[in-house]
């Protein structure tokens, strides 16, 4: 009888037991954020911070510049996606509904494309940027982003392309749509889900790179988030209640988007298979 | 539709995560359509593929060329161009450090995608026993790690594994390991790599057990019926129908972990900036420290280049799947 219990329940507490495991550092990094500085700087943790104060988050926001690299971040991700997305939807309309020579190789470069080791090239693309006197700028991130998620973003919506019954299309042309007037009007509406769980990738992976900015970049107005936050702490020294806020509102605009899309969010990045 | 239906079935799921997959979609465009010939086409694709070339292609070939240069700084202000030949490969594949920092990658990596890939596992059938209420929770955990920008979860774990105030150190002492109540996490190599690894395992997981338990899904119920008729076991049915099952999708994301974690310079740099001594710097890491940081770009981009190279041949079978799929394709 006993047995038969344990057997019953180890599953449901092993997952009560992982979910702790893998929400805490999440966890964590909020409350800390509401943490009077004595609650942080206590022998004894506080898991339950019920005197919670918004004092890291005005330290977060007086900082230096930080305004402005919110600025550059949305600035920089926004345009990439968007980019992206562009000229990726009209790749991705070729490749799933045109027959032409060369598609299966075209297909190949841009899967082979989407391995491609970013964070082993910034040295030429350090030099190629510097060449161009564009070091200090925007305009080389939000190009090399652009590139950084456009393999993703064409297979993906390739897959979504393909997904719309091609009756449609002909029937609108039947009607007497011309073929690009089909593609607005028919196909473009019911690709909306799949633009949302593409573009929230490439949103990801703008939004957290890192090594480029990093190089690129030296001049503080010019940087973006993830360099602030991980100079947060030579700013603020150990003020881990304001390092924290910052992490937090660094990644509250991700999470929020995240859990909010979760099951589109999660089949489309599943069947491209990117890890945020 | 009938083809692809068949590739759907013999490949399941995320068996190939680097295509894409929708069930249910309505041709993959074997009719031959509009009987072509114009050039359409290929207007829609020169913007992608001139900016691939352009802003991927070129460093790529950049990276090979200054790889044969000395550029330091007095070339780099001047603009002079050195060649050298082959001797920025030769200093490196000839330098002890290069050696230690490879296999220092090597085996880093090869820890991280076991653990990655056996928990993963482990918790994607976990997720796939489970009730539904449980699951939801489950899930909800690891979609929110999952989420979690990669520097706000390194940022997060530094202040974690902080010598003072840190939760993990208090923990430990409350355990009854008393000597780790001031334990210094980021004072040596084995400590601050096994961070290191506890946090890219802790961000990894999620997408392959998310990703497992949705391979588990696309399992007919009568292939377990038809085991269990056979006298099958809980493991014999496992080993049998859902182990076969999900050895492409295991393969691929095995291959996946390996690029990822190889590359994982973020992580390593932000956490302790490859110190202490330069003792954590990986790979990438080292061709980033030695281009920009000590101004030797020539020699740089000679270690990207064999990175790279290493890369290859670690995934090598991989690749060779990614292209025979691309064959395959339409």
């Amino acid at each position: 009888m006993n047995r038969s219990l344990f057997a019953r329940t180890w599953p449901g507490t092993l997952a009560v037991l992982l979910f702790a495991v893998f929400v805490f550092p999440v966890y964590w990094m909020f409350s800390t954020a509401f943490k009077q500085r004595g609650d942080i700087i206590s022998e004894t943790p506080v898991f339950l911070p019920l005197d919670g104060t918004l004092e890291n988050f005005r330290t977060a926001f007086a900082a230096d510049h930080f305004w402005t690299l919110v600025g550059n971040s949305v600035t920089v991700t926004v345009s990439a996606v968007l980019l992206s997305l562009l000229i990726g939807l009209a790749a991705a309309f070729a490749l799933a509904r045109m027959k032409f020579k060369g598609r299966r190789g075209f297909v190949v470069v841009f899967m082979i494309a989407q391995m491609a080791p970013w964070e082993v090239m910034v040295i030429a693309i350090y030099l190629i940027v510097r060449d161009a006197d564009l070091l200090n700028s925007l305009l080389p991130l939000t190009a090399f982003y652009m590139v950084m998620v456009l393999p993703f973003t064409i297979l993906t919506l390739r897959g979504y392309v393909a997904a719309v019954p091609k009756e449609l299309e002909e029937s609108a042309m039947v009607d007497g749509c011309s073929r690009p007037q089909a593609f607005v009007k028919v196909i473009f509406p019911l690709l909306a889900p799949g633009l949302m769980a593409t573009s929230l990738f490439g949103f990801i992976t703008a939004w957290n790179e890192f090594p480029m900015v990093l190089i690129l970049n030296k001049d503080v107005e010019m940087q973006t988030l993830p360099l602030w936050l991980t100079s947060f702490q030579t700013i603020f020294g150990d003020n881990w209640g304001a390092t924290m806020a910052a992490s937090s509102l660094f990644a509250l605009p991700i999470l929020i988007v995240f859990v909010f899309l979760q099951r589109r969010a999660v089949a489309g990045l599943t069947s491209g298979a990117v890890k945020g | 539709m009938t083809a692809q239906t068949e590739r759907v079935d013999a490949d399941p799921a995320a068996g190939s995560p680097v295509s894409v997959k929708i069930p249910n979609s309505s041709g993959g465009g074997s009719r031959p359509k509009r009987r072509g010939g114009s050039s359409a086409p290929y207007l829609l694709l020169i913007p992608s593929l001139l900016a691939t070339a352009v802003l991927l292609g070129w460093p790529l070939v950049k990276n090979l060329v200054i790889s044969f240069q000395n550029l330091n700084p007095r070339q780099l202000i001047l603009h002079l161009t050195e060649w050298t030949g082959f001797s920025n490969y030769q200093e490196a594949l000839g330098s002890d450090v290069f050696w230690r920092v490879t296999l220092r990658s090597i085996v880093f990596t090869s820890i991280n995608v076991v653990l990655i890939m056996v928990l993963g596992t482990l918790v994607g059938l976990l997720l796939a026993r489970l009730g539904r209420r449980m699951r939801t929770l489950l899930l909800l955990g690891l979609v929110l790690a999952w989420a979690m920008p990669t520097i706000a979860g390194t940022t997060v774990f530094q202040w974690l594994f902080a010598q003072r105030f840190g939760v993990v150190n208090w923990i430990l002492a409350e355990l009854g390991w008393t000597s780790m109540a001031d334990y210094n996490w980021f004072g040596s190599q084995v400590s601050t790599f096994s961070v290191v690894i506890l946090l890219i395992v802790w961000q990894s997981i999620p997408f392959v057990a998310i990703n497992l338990y949705a391979a588990t899904t696309t399992i007919s119920k009568e292939l377990y019926e038809a085991a269990s008729l056979d006298g099958a076991g809980a493991w014999k049915s496992f080993t049998s129908v859902t182990f076969p099952h999900l050895k492409p999708f295991l393969w691929a994301t095995t291959f996946l972990e390996v690029i990822w974690v190889f590359k994982a310079l973020t992580q390593v740099y932000a956490i302790n900036r490859g110190g202490p001594d330069r003792l954590t710097e990986i790979l990438p890491l080292y061709a980033f420290v030695e281009g920009p940081g000590n101004q030797h770009y020539g020699m740089g981009a000679a270690i990207s280049f064999l990175t790279i190279a290493i890369l290859l041949v670690l995934t090598a079978y991989y690749l060779r799947t990614v292209l025979k799929q691309g064959e395959d394709e339409l």
